[in-house]
């Protein structure tokens, strides 16, 4: 999932500085996982902000505010009066489907962060980079693009003390996971042993349906 | 002529020395410390914005000191830039006379001056190592035909330290397969340790060149330690500590170190992190 984290609150402020009406959108998917954007987050939101000075104009909680038809379909109610804004708890995906169904000019109260590996609530990992070209095959189900501070697809750089990288001594060196993992693979297969060349991997930035005959 | 690369050849012992550009446009230090090691050493590595901080620019002064005589090494890391800019820097240096190149993958910035920067590692150090030698063919990443082909000594970086070895020799295997002929390593304070990781990679056809610092006071024995891939026995800690003139001392252990490697390498590299000063007396007590 996403993992998001709130922005400072009076960074949410002054966002939200020339704007006396608030409507709250929420995520009912991975922020409200995260306990970044669901019911709670959104009802904490609203009082902060009402103890602010600001009127609550509405809340709501979308199922998948990603989606851009259900904020269209779940935002129509909102009333457009030029002064009021959109507040979503939401990752950035969630901020601009809901830009894309509403004319109020829209904030995020979220960071988002990486896409996490969940090991209990409020423990996250980013194991992976959505690079787009996924290399777990050939690396025993351990990204070295993501895990590795520096990327490198090729095998360890010379860091690494009693198993811990040298830019984080709480991560694991990626590479001595990688290779502890894949150290029966044949030669031909290992990625240890093999010139692994450049990556060319250029993100689409749009995925669409195939086309039917 | 090359004659850091003819010696490496020929099986003659080299001397290479870490010289550290500043941050600024005044050489003048840097030029007066090349002046004092003129004759002694058969090259200066100048390092790359090393510790992710940033610095004048290795290739300018590689080439101001060969405007002086000096041999040089051109030391290259991945993380400040894509693959566009780095072969075109391979180019550059070859243009302007620089042969020998230092591939490494470079410190992360996140520890750095520079935390916020963006680290590229775009390229890894093999696949740096393979592309210099494509250009060498006269071609490049993109498969286009370049009109001059250039020319290169290259080298790359292994830590004979590490704790783990294994990976360390399978990575120098992969490094001399993609075209590194000689390598230079972090210093070297152990020499039991590294006699037997220089018996695990005679099979790998490069010359080694291991690392000796300057350990010259306590405190920077310290500091040392804090830095990724250095391993300093307590005991040689010990010793500097107790030393009644440190740098002295410092001294000592690293003439030392030198006529230990000299049994069994191709050579030393010299890093003497501002106390270049005292690399000729280091070396008149090597013989």
């Amino acid at each position: 999932m996403i993992i998001t984290t709130q922005k400072p609150f009076p960074e949410i402020l002054e966002l939200l500085s020339r704007h006396k009406n608030i409507f709250i959108v929420g995520c009912a998917a991975c922020a409200t996982k995260c306990r970044t954007g669901g019911e709670e987050a959104v009802n904490l939101m609203a009082a902060e902000l009402e103890k602010e000075g600001k009127t609550i104009s509405g809340r709501k909680i979308l199922d998948t505010p990603c989606d851009i038809r259900v904020a269209r379909k779940d935002l129509k109610e909102i009333a457009a009066c030029a002064d009021d804004a959109v507040l979503v708890l939401a990752c950035g995906a969630g901020v601009q489907a809901v830009e894309k169904a509403v004319s109020l000019v829209v904030y995020p109260a979220l960071n988002p962060v990486f896409t996490g590996t969940t090991e209990r609530i409020g423990l996250y990992h980013e194991y992976c980079s959505l690079c787009g070209d996924c290399i777990l095959g050939k690396t025993g189900g351990i990204c070295p693009v993501t895990r590795c501070a520096k990327g490198l697809v090729n095998g360890p750089c010379g860091g690494a003390v009693s198993g811990k990288c040298e830019v984080d001594r709480d991560n694991d060196c990626a590479w001595i996971l990688i290779a502890e993992k894949i150290k029966n693979n044949p030669s031909d297969k290992n990625i240890l042993k093999i010139f692994v060349p450049a990556r060319t991997v250029v993100k689409p930035g749009r995925i669409t349906p195939p086309v039917k005959k | 002529m090359n004659t850091f690369k003819r010696k490496l050849d020929d099986n003659k012992f080299v001397i290479t020395v870490e010289l550290l550009p500043p941050k600024g446009t005044d050489v003048s230090a840097l030029m007066e410390k090349a002046r004092m090691l003129q004759g002694a050493v058969d090259a200066i590595n100048v390092t790359d914005n090393q510790r992710a901080s940033m610095r004048l620019g290795s290739l300018a002064v590689c080439r101001l000191l060969k405007e002086r005589g000096h041999e040089t090494v051109l030391q290259m890391t991945c993380r400040d830039r894509n693959r566009i800019a780095l072969q075109s820097d391979l180019l550059s240096a070859s243009a302007l006379g620089i042969e020998n190149i230092l591939i490494l993958s470079g410190d992360h910035p996140r520890n750095s001056e520079n935390r916020g920067a963006k680290p590229v590692y775009d390229l890894d150090t093999v696949q740096l190592i393979s592309a210099a030698r494509l250009l060498e063919q006269g071609v490049d990443m993109a498969g286009k035909k370049l009109e001059g082909k250039p020319c290169f000594n290259i080298g790359a970086v292994v830590n004979p330290a590490s704790d783990n070895a294994d990976l360390q020799i399978m990575m120098m295997e992969k490094k001399a397969s993609a075209g590194a002929v000689f390598f230079q390593t972090q210093p070297v304070f152990d020499i039991d340790q590294y006699s037997i990781f220089a018996g695990r990679i005679k099979h790998i056809p490069a010359k080694i060149i291991p690392g000796v610092a300057l350990l010259k006071s306590a405190s920077f024995v310290n500091f040392l330690r804090s830095i990724p891939g250095i391993t300093i026995p307590d005991e040689v800690a010990r010793r500097v500590e107790a030393a009644p003139d440190q740098l002295k001392e410092g001294i000592a252990i690293c003439a030392e170190t030198i006529r230990e490697l000299k049994k069994i390498s191709h050579g030393v590299h010299i890093m003497a992190i501002g106390m270049e000063a005292h690399i000729p007396e280091i070396l008149s007590r090597i013989d």
